[in-house]
């Protein structure tokens, strides 16, 4: 596991569900494919109002024309992010576009579960209404070992809540090592 | 200190004989169910992390049913079921119904309930979030990705976290007006859509065990629109009655102790419901429907696990009857056995089918179809800015097919009264006279 996560944010509202995260029409393509797993980086964030992608300004583009990859690898969100459908697709959209974590006030569960067990990135909570001081494009470190969050365009600093017990399959890298790990299943 | 039901469920399935809310368990699983959308990914994971022969820990508790993209042109969609066809003859699984052939189902989570596999007291996981449906049949049900899904049909274990409960009783009579839909989109507006996030909905009261199994699955089929981990009732003579017309299965029935520890309860008198709407764009965005007349609309669709039962449309075409619908409306039954009830149940001598294409509705396959959009060519799937009034379960921006359209959840009796006025219509006066 990585100890710092740098990278740029892109801030988002309160309630982002699933479909806003991966419109039900790109559930079609597949996970596996190296090349046509592409598409759901290319569509990831697509389903967000064009007001609210990219705050505070809006109608910035989370991936760009054909890209698959956004600049942007910190996602900012506000409570509840993650809300509606238990599509795996919603967190595996945001690794191929190169989220490496999220920082949310709150999640919903099942898309909080999916993105540990299955190892996409790291679902960060924090007390803090991020959205209100964080502006898409601000640069941002945030450091694993003391569970803090530095924005240095803006040169602030925030507390992150602590994983809790879920850094042991983070740690492990997703639910299958983790299991491997405590002999649940065997090793391969 | 007494346990809930889900409690004592959760602790029978982990060996325990008792847990206690935020415990993490490991829990056998007694069916997992999956459909067109999420078993391809879920397959390929099983197969990299469990090896390309490995096998399935028990084909009889592996439940395969496509229905979110079935009648469509989207190649990619329809590669997605030659997929699940070749996962089901690799690993020889008996529960499985094709799309094209007369074994085709419909709607997983009506499905999973008319084919038998909700019964009292199990543990059903499914890779999609409405698996909260189950939960009517007093079990523990609850939607997973398809990692968590790959790691169960490898294993048949899950960790779970045992969800705080809380309990909402509804006691009294409910007006004849008033549906399971107007009760559910009340509670969901009273505590929020993230009102009940990792906790378990428990539904209690005379007023909810006087309601059908089909109106019992809408209460639960929408607590993960609160957040909820799951939504359950309690068995009694209404659900074994259903179950034992349908599976010889055995099945054990729980009831939550007195001095169980619940983290909320709200008590509400049945008889004081009202039609209730969500407006766009969330399920807790609550209005009375008499509040919203003034809202002008383009369609209405009737469909969807939520509101596509029998007892959902029976509901709308004791409205349509002898009537013309003022807007496009679409009905789109949730399963072939309810497709077949259209045809079968009448009103006055007329059956529910002949009802609907007089009043000038359109009717579709049994599917998904647009509760979530779905692939461009999807039926009655939203366009440009339309309002539609819906008896779906979901009203985030872009849910139907189009981020501009702007949508209206709604019970069956809302959505008819609203179809035959063209705008947002309280239905009581349509069902009392």
């Amino acid at each position: 596991m990585k100890k710092i996560i740098e990278g740029l944010a892109y801030v988002l509202g309160n309630d982002v569900d699933t479909d806003q995260i991966i419109p039900a029409e790109h559930l079609v393509y597949s996970l596996s494919d190296p090349e046509e797993k592409k598409n759901y980086g290319k569509f990831a964030l697509s389903g967000v109002p064009a007001g609210q992608a990219g705050l505070p300004d809006g109608n910035v583009s989370f991936t760009e024309g054909d890209n698959f990859e956004s600049k942007f690898s910190i996602i900012i969100g506000g409570k509840n992010f993650g809300c509606g459908s238990s599509r795996e697709h919603a967190p595996a959209c945001m690794e191929i576009a190169g989220v490496q974590a999220v920082i949310a006030k709150s999640y919903a569960r099942i898309f909080y579960r999916n993105s540990v067990d299955g190892g996409f990135f790291i679902p960060f909570e924090c007390e803090t209404l991020l959205v209100e001081e964080i502006k898409t494009g601000d640069d941002l470190k945030i450091d694993l070992d003391n569970n803090t969050l530095t924005n240095k365009t803006q040169n602030k600093s925030y507390d992150l809540k602590s994983l809790g017990e879920v850094i042991e399959i983070i740690e492990a890298g997703n639910i299958f090592e983790y299991a491997r790990k405590t002999g649940m299943i065997p090793s391969s | 200190m007494g346990m809930t039901i889900t409690e004592k469920i959760l602790a029978a399935h982990a060996g325990k004989d008792s847990v206690v809310p935020g415990d993490n368990i490991w829990v056998d699983v007694d069916v997992l169910m999956t459909h067109d959308v999420c078993g391809p990914g879920t397959f390929a994971i099983f197969k990299k992390q469990f090896g390309e022969n490995a096998k399935v820990w028990d084909r009889d508790k592996v439940v395969i049913i496509p229905d979110h993209f079935i009648f469509t042109k989207d190649k990619h969609a329809n590669r997605n079921i030659d997929i699940l066809r070749q996962f089901v003859k690799e690993q020889d699984l008996p529960h499985y119904y094709d799309v094209g052939t007369d074994n085709y189902k419909g709607v997983c989570h009506i499905a999973l309930a008319q084919e038998g596999f909700n019964r009292p007291g199990e543990v059903l996981f499914g890779t999609d979030s409405h698996t909260s449906t189950s939960g009517a049949f007093g079990m523990f049900s609850t939607g997973i990705g398809n990692t968590d899904a790959a790691f169960i049909l490898g294993t048949g274990k899950i960790w779970v976290k045992v969800p705080e409960s809380m309990c909402f009783e509804f006691t009294g009579t409910f007006p004849d007006h008033i549906m399971a839909k107007d009760v559910i989109l009340n509670v969901i507006g009273d505590i929020g859509v993230d009102g009940a996030t990792y906790r378990s909905m428990e539904w209690r009261g005379d007023a909810v065990m006087s309601l059908s199994m089909e109106e019992r699955m809408t209460l639960c089929n929408m607590a993960i629109e609160a957040g909820g981990k799951n939504g359950i009732i309690e068995a009694d003579e209404v659900t074994t009655d259903y179950v034992r017309e349908r599976t010889d299965a055995p099945y054990k029935i729980y009831h939550s102790d007195k001095d169980a520890n619940y983290f909320f309860k709200k008590s509400y008198n049945a008889s004081e419901m009202e039609s209730i709407v969500a407006k766009p764009h969330s399920p807790d965005n609550k209005a009375k429907a008499s509040e919203c007349e003034d809202v002008k609309l383009d369609r209405a669709y009737i469909g969807s696990c939520t509101g596509g039962k029998i007892t959902d449309f029976l509901a709308a075409a004791k409205l349509l009857k002898g009537k013309k619908v003022l807007i496009d409306t679409f009905i789109v039954p949730a399963t072939r056995e309810v497709e077949e009830d259209l045809h079968k149940e009448k009103i006055d001598g007329e059956s529910l089918i002949d009802i609907f294409k007089n009043a000038g509705a359109y009717l579709g396959d049994p599917s998904c179809a647009a509760c979530l959009g779905g692939p461009k060519d999807t039926f009655g799937r939203a366009k440009d800015n339309q309002v539609v009034i819906s008896t779906t379960n979901r009203n985030f921006p872009g849910r139907m097919g189009s981020k501009q359209a702007h949508v209206y959840l709604a019970s069956p009796y809302t959505a008819a009264a609203s179809a035959l006025t063209g705008h947002i219509t309280n239905p009581a006066e349509f069902v009392n006279n």
